[in-house]
């Protein structure tokens, strides 16, 4: 099975290990995985700013990296609702690319989801030991419907104990620009955020999506937290040193 | 009331340092959105009703020249007068015209949010009325001479401490400190206004087509009283709000108080047919319906339609993180949260209200709880590409994104713009593994740190281990 890894601007650039733990648990659930070399963004930025013209420039030369994979997977909920539930809307008045576009949205998933409903994957190669609380990023959850399946992961490896914390559903107070635009009140949702993890105990929050985690982290650790750890569900899946 | 939402930012700012805003935004979290859930998942057909309420919506929506046609002819079959008002000065001299005919002296008021965006309170009070709202929250506000922060409940910025203070200072009574106590002390100055009301004004949160009548659903009873004792009776409402027929009505109370306080049905749901009739033992001698149009036939037409479908819930924003942080007061108008970020714009002007769309991180839970399925992120997002395509946008944001498009779309030069990037970023986070101020993002960096990136992107440790593909 010949799978396109959306390797994603973010982790490319800032946590590449990521990236690293997506190939490693594709590829030991029996994918032939390529990964585009000249793959930039999805476009989202420009989507989100209101800027179609950029986020349909963007989605083009996706498209074209990517259409002769059979699966697009990305380790990250928010792109891969990007391409899934926005790009059909992106070219909703142009007959020509409409149907190109359609078919692979249909073939884009969340990493999580790829593993569980289309591989049925139950075995994971890491080895994690540890009590970890799950946070559902936004789009993952409401655009993908991603939610039992990184759990059901997490329960196949004997050494995480997952402990649900109070309000997992709730924003992270990311919102891509919005951190930036509207720090104050995004540091006021993290802070919430960070209080409902901390009150698990748990030694990591695990989620997947990096600009949450960046966020997540961030806060915690500009609050003085800096105990609790913030990985990715791939890295904890794949085993750290993916 | 005066429009303030160019302060959004600023005052957003001053409600998240208010402690006492910060500790009634915890109420609402853990009371409303704790008990909608609960509601919802206790009501097996909850999703196919919300799928019921859009379609029906829908279909009214296409319909809505026919279905007010239809209204106003069962309106005046009833004996009661149907009034057509384009905007928001219109609704109010027409109201005005009614009080002034009747020599108003005193009007009740049950809760009505097209009675607050036709600033209905300030023209009623100019013209030498003595206004009073009947509706708990909307008594207290009006005490505290603000405006609501919340469409079904607009005083939740309210906490018990400062009602108190409220009530001592204008009942001039004894302190009370129970919710019981100050919900009776205000029963009881509210009775008497009743009996004196000229004109009792209420809102109407279902027209129904078939047989004339206005619905208006209350916790308090308030609204009974209002239009039942007063001798003339005015409702206010938007033209999205007929619904075809009487049994439609019961399709949106079961959506709609599970969805807004998380109950299942509101205490008091109460039908006003018309002014009151030879045998009657009370009702009101005139019965009046301005209907608002305010931009809403506008919507109509595009791309916004969608938000006609609005039962005014107040879900959208009990589930805001954004609202749950800063309040109502910071958005500046009389709709809060997700649909007033929408609405605002609409009807008081895109420019006028800049901030609103972009103060969202889209996390879609407002369109995710909407029990009309209302797709609230998507029309935020409409908005914004509104924003972009008319230049309102910053300029600096609409140029650092056509040379972000020109980078990105060139590989080679985003990927080496990147590297060095890593590399800086890898550099300046060294020591302490994060940086903690960022030279061009330092809204950032106000907030958080920044875990530093390892130094080597994905894709150039990728093209050295397998030579790329
Ligand atoms: S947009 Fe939906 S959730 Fe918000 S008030 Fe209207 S009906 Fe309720």
């Amino acid at each position: 099975m010949r799978v396109g890894l959306l390797v994603t601007c973010l982790v490319d650039l800032m946590r590449p290990g990521i990236g690293f733990a997506a190939l490693r648990l594709l590829e030991s659930a029996g994918c032939e995985v390529v990964v585009p070399n000249g793959q930039t963004c999805c476009g989202q930025p420009a989507f989100n700013a209101g800027d179609r013209k950029a986020a349909r420039a963007l989605a083009e030369k996706l498209l074209g990296e990517f259409e002769a994979c059979e699966y697009l997977v990305a380790p990250s909920g928010s792109c891969a609702g990007m391409i899934r539930t926005h790009y059909p809307g992106l070219f909703a008045d142009d007959e020509r690319m409409r149907g190109r576009v359609q078919a692979l949205s249909s073939r884009s998933y969340e990493l999580t989801d790829f593993l569980v409903t289309v591989l049925g994957v139950s075995e994971v190669p890491g080895d994690f030991r540890g009590s970890v609380t799950y946070h559902d990023s936004c789009s993952g959850l409401r655009e993908l419907g991603v939610k039992t399946q990184p759990r059901s992961l997490l329960a196949r490896m004997p050494g995480v104990e997952l402990r649900e914390m109070e309000e997992c559903e709730a924003c992270c107070g990311f919102g891509g620009m919005f951190s930036v635009k509207f720090s104050e009140i995004s540091g006021a949702i993290s802070a919430r955020k960070c209080a409902n993890i901390q009150a698990t105990g748990a030694d990591a929050v695990v989620l997947g999506d990096l600009g949450c985690m960046l966020n997540i982290e961030g806060r915690l650790r500009r609050l003085g937290d800096e105990r609790t750890r913030v990985l990715h569900v791939a890295e904890v899946l794949a085993g750290e040193d993916a | 009331m005066e429009m303030r939402s160019k302060e959004f930012k600023s005052r957003a700012v001053y409600y998240i340092h208010d402690g006492a805003l910060q500790k009634a935004m915890g109420m609402l979290r853990d009371g409303f959105v704790a008990k909608r859930t609960q509601q919802a998942a206790e009501l097996p057909e909850f999703e196919a009703l919300r799928e019921e309420a859009k379609n029906l919506k829908n279909h009214i929506l296409d319909h809505l020249d026919h279905y007010l046609t239809r209204y106003e002819a069962a309106v005046k079959a009833s004996g009661g007068h149907v009034h057509w008002a384009r905007d928001a000065a219109e609704a109010r001299e027409i109201i005005l015209g009614i009080c002034r005919r009747v020599h108003a002296k005193t009007v009740t008021k049950g809760k009505s949010m097209v009675s607050e965006e036709i600033g209905l309170n300030e023209a009623l009070i100019e013209n030498g009325m003595d206004v009073v709202e009947t509706d708990l929250g909307e008594y207290i506000i009006q005490l505290a001479d603000e405006p609501p922060s919340h469409i079904i409940a607009p005083a939740v910025h309210k906490t018990k401490d400062q009602v108190s203070d409220l009530f001592e200072e204008a009942h001039g009574t004894e302190r009370k400190t129970t919710v019981p106590d100050l919900v009776n002390e205000a029963r009881q100055v509210l009775r008497e206004k009743y009996f004196r009301a000229d004109v009792g004004i209420t809102g109407g949160n279902y027209l129904v087509a078939e047989t004339g009548s206005s619905v208006i659903v209350t916790n308090e009873g308030n609204g009974d009283l209002t239009q039942t004792l007063a001798k003339v009776h005015i409702v206010t409402s938007g033209i999205e709000r007929v619904v075809p027929r009487l049994d439609d009505v019961t399709l949106f109370l079961r959506l709609l108080a599970r969805s807004a306080t998380g109950q299942e049905t509101e205490t008091y749901t109460t039908f006003s047919t018309g002014p009151r009739r030879a045998d009657d033992k009370d009702g009101p001698e005139e019965y009046h319906v301005v209907l608002v149009d305010n931009g809403r036939s506008k919507m109509l037409g595009g791309r916004f339609r969608e938000m006609l479908r609005c039962i005014r819930c107040g879900a959208c924003m009990n589930h805001c993180p954004v609202y749950g942080s800063v309040g109502g007061h910071a958005y500046g108008w009389v709709y809060p949260g997700p649909m007033g970020s929408v609405l605002t714009p609409l009807i008081k002007g895109l420019d006028n209200a800049y901030d609103l769309p972009n103060a969202c991180t889209l996390n879609g839970r407002c369109g995710s709880v909407c029990p009309v399925k209302i797709p609230l992120p998507d029309l935020l997002r409409e908005l914004r590409h509104m924003q972009h395509r008319q230049k309102i946008t910053p300029a600096i944001q609409r140029h650092a994104l056509t040379a972000w498009r020109f980078a990105a779309t060139r590989p080679k030069l985003y990927h080496f713009g990147e590297k060095v990037a890593a590399r800086l970023l890898a550099l300046a986070g060294r020591r302490k593994g994060r940086l903690r101020k960022l030279p061009l993002a330092a809204g950032w960096t106000d907030a958080r740190d920044l875990p530093a990136p390892a130094g080597k992107t994905f894709l150039e440790q990728w093209q050295k281990q397998r030579g790329g593909q």
